[in-house]
């Protein structure tokens, strides 16, 4: 036996000599990312132009506004889209989140996070409606969304640095990357899942291609697509501790804070931090993808409130 | 009344080079080999027929033979692989798309299978797709949509959504949205074949009602032969992509073009197929004129052996019918020589039967009858008459020819 796998060795020795070439996949990703820093300044500089300052806008804004503003308007939120236990739920919790301290962060988080969405809804969502409508880009685009979703985050962190130098913006252009596949994938499946005699008979009654994306195909396909939204709010978030880790700021502070110097109570606080924030997103945009008409108006949840009796809708 | 829509020689290939296949379909090679040797299919091959204005067209087959295919190249949901279809002698077929989702919006509409509602709109911003779609005003949009509503009798559900209806409420607004663009011609693809069966059949007459107010041109597809024969005025049966035969329901019970026609009708309970004048008979009972003598009449009826005859005037216009005995019963007591009136000796209760009654009607009155009853046609005149035998006979006899 001992011949023979020497014989194996040997061989694979020398295949791996002759045969298997270095392709060099990392050189070649730097030499790009060196190219692209040298002749695409102009452009990195627009788009750093642009993000921060809706990024900076943002953030600035929701630190502007008074904490008693943003209880009442997220309890008022809370009680009308999910009923009035989230809304209690939702004023207990930003209680916690001032007693821990962590309000302003708090603030930076939501500012970046719904930046970071927005730029990732506005480029994915046109995507999904191409890919919806075009079986040639679908077969483009999805294997640009598995790469974007599966590339382990710290590794676009660098070459974000190296075109964008650290604090919000990287941050935020790494969030979008990573937020925006499910946008894109469920406006994708949205609209292909549309069911067929409901497009048929959008067409059969003379629909152009305008008319049947808007009066037929977004709205039977809005409860996927505000899935999608959802999900990238969600993604968004989770990236909020790496983000900062390249001074994007925010509840990423205080948890890597933690990790950094061993601080368990600080990370705890900036994880909890994260976690309200999550929930609180989640069930507001969960709220309104749901088709439910019969929710009523603010004004009559109110009168169902204090009549004494839960309206049907608060049940769920 | 003119011809609405005429389908001529039209063809639909599924795959890759129709072209090909339509090659090999000129080569007289069936769809199976076709299928088997270039892998397309062949939905719809070479149908023709021609519908007339205000008739209800009824295409059926069973599922596969390209009916649901054949309607949608009639708005061109699907396009045709080669052939022409007409609209009021427009080929639809080389219409621009601009002509064509004009003619979509106004000439054509469709009601779907499974009614294809919009979820989020309402019962009236359903009914008012159309409209909407062709750009109409509000006030106007909601005026023509409620007045479609009204029609079919929902105007009360007009702020319902959807969901809240029934699976026969919602067909109705599919229907109510399919007439408040007041198309020309109307197109339903199976509309009525997810309905239960009591609904169905009073969705069947809500048609056949609203056809009595207005008549559409309307091609109906079903797999339904039932159907077929209740809405349709004229049917056309397709088997593997081919219209095999096209007629009037009695034809087609009468003569089916093939065995597979013949299978479908099987079944049928021809009652309701067959009307009076259908199974009259002219040369069972004698006829006689009004003012002939009754002496006469007796020596007659004597002579060829019946019993009945049927009286009817210079117009042949049916009078009353008399027999053997009842002319004898008129005669009695009357001198040799002397003769009566012959409506003296009419039969009392033999009430004539109207052309157009369904067999299935009349087969109780018939059988009570002692006499052959007399079929009278809207302007009165006598057709023939129906002896419970005959019934029988004919009844049998179409069996008999089916099996």
């Amino acid at each position: 036996m001992m011949p023979v796998q020497a014989d194996i060795a040997a061989f694979w020795h020398s295949l791996s000599e002759n045969f298997v070439i270095d392709l060099h996949i990392g050189e070649g990703f730097t030499a790009l990312v060196n190219y692209m820093t040298e002749h695409f300044e102009l452009f990195f500089t627009a788009v750093a132009g642009a993000i921060s300052f809706v990024a900076d806008n943002l953030t600035e804004f929701f630190n502007f506004l008074p904490p008693q503003l943003v209880f009442v308007v997220l309890a008022v939120l809370a009680f009308w889209r999910v009923g009035w236990r989230f809304a209690l739920f939702v004023l207990v919790s930003l209680y916690i989140m001032m007693s821990m301290n962590l309000w302003s962060q708090s603030m930076d988080t939501l500012g970046l996070v719904i930046a970071a969405t927005l730029a990732a809804l506005g480029t994915g969502l046109p995507v999904g409606i191409v890919m919806a409508k075009s079986d040639w880009m679908q077969a483009v685009v999805r294997p640009i969304l598995d790469f974007m979703q599966t590339l382990p985050a710290f590794v676009y962190l660098i070459p974000a640095v190296i075109f964008f130098g650290t604090g919000r913006v990287p941050g935020t252009i790494a969030t979008v990357i990573f937020s925006m596949p499910p946008a894109v994938r469920l406006m994708n499946l949205g609209i292909r899942h549309v069911p067929t005699e409901n497009v048929e008979a959008g067409r059969a009654f003379g629909c152009n291609g305008m008319q049947l994306l808007f009066k037929v195909e977004l709205p039977l396909a809005l409860p996927s697509i505000m899935a999608g939204i959802n999900q990238t709010i969600m993604l968004a978030l989770s990236m909020v501790v790496i983000a900062s880790m390249i001074g994007a700021g925010g509840l990423g502070d205080p948890v890597l804070a933690g990790i950094q110097q061993l601080r368990l109570g600080t990370g705890f606080e900036g994880g909890l931090g994260v976690v309200i924030l999550a929930i609180i997103l989640d069930r507001l945009t969960q709220s309104f993808g749901q088709r439910d008409r019969r929710r009523g108006g603010l004004l009559s949840r109110l009168k169902f409130f204090f009549s004494g009796r839960t309206p049907d809708s608060s049940v769920s | 009344m003119g011809t609405k829509l005429s389908v001529e020689n039209v063809y639909k290939v599924f795959g890759a080079r129709p072209q090909q296949a339509l090659e090999r379909i000129n080569r007289g090679e069936g769809k199976d080999e076709i299928f088997a040797a270039t892998g397309m299919t062949v939905g719809v091959s070479d149908a023709s027929f021609e519908v007339a204005e205000g008739e209800v067209f009824v295409v059926m087959g069973l599922s596969g033979s390209g009916k649901s295919t054949l309607v949608r190249m009639l708005n061109r949901l699907i396009e045709s692989s080669s052939g022409a279809v007409r609209i009021d002698g427009r080929d639809i077929t080389r219409m621009s798309r601009r002509e064509l989702i004009d003619l979509r919006r106004h000439e054509i509409s469709m009601v779907f299978q499974s009614f294809a509602l919009m979820p989020h709109q309402t019962v009236l911003e359903n009914t008012a797709f159309g409209l909407n779609v062709a750009g109409l005003g509000a006030a106007e949009r909601e005026k023509r949509a409620l007045n479609a509503l009204d029609a079919v009798g929902l105007k009360a559900n007009a702020d319902s959504f959807p969901d809240e209806l029934s699976g026969g409420m919602k067909q109705r607004v599919g229907l109510a949205r399919a007439l408040a663009v007041n198309p020309g011609i109307l197109l339903m693809d199976e509309a009525f074949s997810a309905l239960d069966p009591l609904i169905r059949t009073e969705m069947q007459d809500e048609l056949l009602r609203l056809q009595s107010e207005q008549a559409r041109t309307v091609v109906f597809i079903t797999h339904d032969l039932d159907e077929a024969m209740r809405v349709g005025d004229r049917i056309a049966i397709m088997q593997a992509g081919e219209v095999v035969q096209v007629g009037t329901p009695e034809e087609i019970v009468r003569e089916p073009a093939n065995a597979y026609v013949e299978s479908f009708f099987r079944d049928v309970d021809i009652s309701h197929v067959f009307t009076a004048a259908d199974v009259a008979r002219a040369d069972e009972v004698t006829v006689i004129e009004q003012g002939a003598r009754v002496r006469d009449v007796l020596a007659r009826l004597e002579q060829s052996g019946s019993a009945v005859a049927v009286v009817q005037d210079g117009q042949q216009r049916y009078q009353g019918t008399v027999s053997d005995k009842s002319l004898q019963a008129a005669l009695s007591g009357l001198p040799d020589g002397q003769d009566v009136d012959i409506e003296r000796a009419f039969i009392d209760g033999v009430e004539a039967l109207t052309s157009d009654t369904p067999v299935g009607q009349l087969m109780g009155t018939v059988a009570e009858s002692r006499v052959p009853l007399p079929v009278i046609d809207s302007d009165q005149r006598y057709r023939g008459s129906i002896s419970s035998a005959a019934l029988l006979h004919t009844l049998n006899r179409t069996d008999a020819s089916a099996a």
